[in-house]
Formats: structure tokens, sequence, C-alpha cells
């Protein structure tokens, strides 16, 4: 598996979350998430400006093999979302903590990062789920 | 993460939740072909198919589905359960046997694709029938259904004394492409490559291969390509992989198998038809013979429902909008509502598509329901595929 970003924090069910430097919020699946998921040919994106709650469906990834519930790991509002991803649900498979992220929120508890893993906490997660 | 609950377990992807509901598949140990080993070498991510612990891809299954429509790719395909059948009255026993005559084989090496049908007119399995000689034919059924089919056959040859014989010593790779016979042929001994350059579609030979190796070569497919389905003793079947490999002919997943047999327009037994479902409904009736005289198990089912009239049909779908058809997926129709079958992305046509049953009919605007949004889709005769190329109006 590709090394992690150190500044990202994942929930159990595979997403990714950066902070940015304006306090906002960037959502991703991780690389373990693309791999198992193989090729990814459609992404159904939310509307920008909707309310989402921590732990509630997002969004939704199909690969060749498996529809996946993206579920937000915080609570806020959708204030953007990759629109590149429309035509092109591969660049997930390619960067998958870079070009590959999916929405991106203002959050309303900051609180609930406290529930999320550090990368280091996610790898023990993903090499535990291997076996 | 996942509403299929089983894209990120270990071992979890999509093969299994295809067959799950699959009646025999109570085995606990997971069983493994000769090339199991390989695959893991090639970082193939393994799932358990019909009880066996298979590839579902070696990388990008995209990419192992295009290396077969557009040079060659090859599958290990040796969970596949090959069985001879010998003794006299082997033709007379494939006679009662399968819905499709076996008449039709008339030359030996000649191959016939068929239903075998329980009582009721319901599919116990499809299959590949071979006829080598008079007294000795070969059958290639499915891995998920080997126990059943084995003990179906057993008891239907008794009263024709036609000894059943499973052969576990062989594995079998497919392989797959317009280049694929090809690179194929050239591993051959040079006295043999005529033979297997003449042989014809849907035939089979046996002949010496690489190093010696006997090989039962067939000119069959699960891909809507031209090429190979190659029988041979387990103890070279990674020889024979190798070679393949050096000779550019690319590790393809049973991931890949999937999208391309249903561009091709091919069923999947246990998702498009089972026991519950007649040939009638699932788009097998090019495969039925009902010529004069030959009583063939569930033939009389088979009759009456279709003079009953046939209530279901199965239908192929393709979707321009984004998103994939899924199994299970409700279908709306001017008659009623069905459902996807086998569905899924199609690489070639770069958009889904699926096969569906759905009420017979003139079935109007047809809609998928896709997590609450009717999405519309267009109904189409398949295959959506062949040799490389889209079908006029897919």
């Amino acid at each position: 598996m590709s090394d992690i970003p150190g500044d990202l924090k994942f929930a159990k069910s595979h997403e990714w979350v950066r902070v940015e430097q304006d306090g906002t919020v960037t959502v991703g699946i991780s690389d373990h998430a693309q791999a198992q998921l193989g090729d990814l040919v459609y992404v159904e994106l939310p509307e920008v400006g909707s309310s989402v709650q921590a732990g509630n469906g997002t969004a939704v990834v199909e690969s060749v093999k498996a529809a996946s519930d993206i579920y937000s790991p915080l609570s806020g509002e959708v204030i953007a979302v990759n629109e590149e991803l429309a035509d092109a649900p591969e660049t997930i498979n390619s960067d998958a903590y870079g070009d590959g992220w999916i929405f991106k929120l203002k959050i309303s508890d900051k609180s609930e990062l406290d529930n999320l893993l550090t990368p280091d906490e996610y790898s023990e997660l993903v090499e535990n789920e291997d076996h | 993460m996942l509403r299929s609950r089983l894209a990120l377990r270990p071992k979890g992807p999509i093969m299994v939740d295809r067959f799950a509901r699959h009646p025999l598949q109570g085995k606990t140990m997971t069983d493994k072909t000769e090339l199991n080993a390989s695959h893991r070498e090639l970082g193939a991510r393994m799932v358990d198919f019909g009880g066996w612990d298979m590839p579902i891809a070696y990388g990008s299954q995209i990419e192992e589905h295009h290396a077969v429509r557009k040079d060659a790719g090859m599958f290990d395909v040796s969970h596949m359960t090959v069985v001879d059948l010998t003794g006299e009255k082997t033709r007379d026993f494939l006679r009662k046997l399968v819905a499709n005559n076996v008449d039709k084989l008339a030359k030996p090496g000649k191959a016939l694709y068929t239903c075998m049908l329980n009582e009721e007119g319901g599919v116990i399995d499809d299959l590949i029938v071979y006829f080598l000689r008079e007294d000795f034919f070969r059958l290639v059924v499915n891995a998920a259904t080997r126990a059943k089919d084995l003990a179906w056959i057993e008891k239907q040859a008794a009263a024709f004394g036609v000894s059943v014989r499973e052969r576990p010593e062989f594995g079998m790779i497919a392989v797959q492409g317009p280049n694929a016979r090809a690179k194929l042929i050239g591993l051959l001994p040079s006295d043999v490559q005529e033979k297997a350059t003449k042989l014809g579609k849907f035939a089979a030979i046996e002949i010496e291969g690489p190093n010696g190796m006997p090989l039962f070569l067939a000119r069959t497919g699960y891909t809507g390509e031209d090429g190979f389905e190659v029988v041979v003793p387990n103890s070279r079947v990674v020889e024979l992989w190798n070679l393949l490999k050096d000779a550019g002919v690319a590790p393809a997943g049973l991931g890949a198998r999937d999208t391309l047999r249903l561009e091709a327009g091919m069923n999947l037994y246990g998702q498009d038809m089972d026991e519950t479902v007649s040939p009638w409904e699932a788009a097998l009736a090019w495969t039925i013979s009902l010529d004069d005289g030959r009583d063939f198990i569930g033939r009389t089912a088979l009759e009456k429902h279709k003079a009953d009239g046939v209530k279901r049909v199965m239908v192929g779908l393709v979707m321009d909008d984004k998103g994939v058809l899924r199994h299970g997926q409700k279908v709306l129709t001017a008659n009623g509502d069905g459902e996807i079958l086998s569905g899924g992305f199609a690489p070639t046509l770069g958009k889904s598509i699926a096969f569906a049953r759905i009420p017979a009919g003139e079935p109007g605007d047809v809609r998928v329901d896709i997590r609450g949004r009717e999405v519309p889709v267009r109904v189409v005769t398949f295959p959506f595929v062949r040799d490389g190329q889209p079908k006029a109006g897919i």
C-alpha cells in the first residue's frame, strides 16, 4: 500500500478527511479502499449546499464490482464537489489522496474530528482486516 | 462504506455475493487450482468463487478486459469440471440427458452448448458436450454446480450402462482474444501447428503441446472472442501458463471474464437461470431441440410451458445515463416489474448493460430503479459486443 500523507484522518469505513488551512474539510476514500473496489466507473456526488450528518451516506462510488456508500466522516454543509469525477471517476484509483477527492465540507462540530483515526491507527485497522 | 456489504472485506467481493444463493456452496474448505501460487505471485486479488480460491483481477480489471478484446488474455478456469462419459450407449444417454440434440455432433471433436434440465423443465446447469468417439463424450460443467451435476448425471446414466468419470487431474486455461490462437499455436511443435490452425469453431482436438505435454485443445470460449480453451494435466498447467505469459498473453481474472461474457450476451448459471427458470425465460430457446420423438428430460414440461404461453422473457438493456445496472435492481415496464439478472459496466461500450427478466409483451418505456431514482434504459437484442466491436444500435 502506498504511503499515507501524515495530515489525513480516517473513518473506519475507509473515508479520509483533510482539514485545510481555512478550516474547511476535504473528503475522499483511502488508497486501500480504491484498491479493494477495483476500477471505478461512476461517482454519485452530493448537492452543494446540502447538509450532512457524520456517518450518513453522502456519495456513492461504483466500481466494476460493486456500488458503495461514502459516509461523511463529519457533520456540516457541502461547499464543493469534485465535478471532474463525473467524466473521470478513475482519478480516485490513480490519486485517492489528491485529485481523487470527492467533496468538501464546512464542518459544524470540530469535536467530531476526535472520533477519527490517525494514519497509523488506520494502517493497523487495514492490516488486521487483511487476514 | 459498502452498500453491498462486501467489497472491503478481505474475502468478500462480488463473486461471492453473486453465488451466495447457490444451493451447493456449503463447503467450508476452499479449493485451490494448480495455478494458485502463480496468481498470488502476480499480485492477484483472490476471492471465493463457488468454493474455489480464484483471482478476480491482477491489476486493473478494465485493462484485462481490453487485453482480451484487442489482443490476447488468459484465464485459469481449472475450477471447471471435466466429466468423461464412456460406454456404447453414451450417445443414447445424452439424447435423454440434455435439451439440445447431440445428433448435431456428427464429426469427432465437435462441441455443443446445451442445458441439462430437471423434469419440471428448470435448468440444472449449462454445459458443453464434446463428441470424441461413439463410446466417449466429454462434458465441461460449471464449478459451483459440480456435486449436484455429478449426482444427477450418475443417476441418469445407470440405465444406459454409461460410466461417468470426473477428471480432477486436469487443469484448464482459456486463451482468448483476436491474437490468442496465433500466440498459442506459436508454442506448439511445428508438425502440429497446421492441424491446430485448421481446427474449426466449436471443435476440439487432442494434440501434443509444448515440451511434449498432452493438450485437449478446444476452439471455444466465454468472451465473445476467438480463442481456445485448453485442457492440460495438472502437472503441466503452470508450465503452459508461463509459456503463454512469455508469449505475451495477459493474465486476466474472473472479473474481466464476467464483463466479457456479459458483453458477448452469454448467460451465467445461478444468475441468469437456475432450476426455477425455464430456458424459454432465459433466452436459451436456441439451445432447445424439439426434434421428433426424442424424449429428453424436461421435454414434457417445456412443451406445456410453451403451449401455456411464456409469461417472462429475458432481454438486454443498455443505460445511456451514468451509473451501473446491478443484479437485483427492479425494472419497471408497461406490463409490470421485472428484475436485473446479470448487470454491470461494459468496458468496450463505456456504459452499463444488463440482462433483465421482464413480463412478456411490448414493454413500453423501460426504467430501472437505482437507489430510488428511475433511470431510463433501452431494450436491445444481444450480444452487445461481438469480435471486439459493439453491435449496431448498442
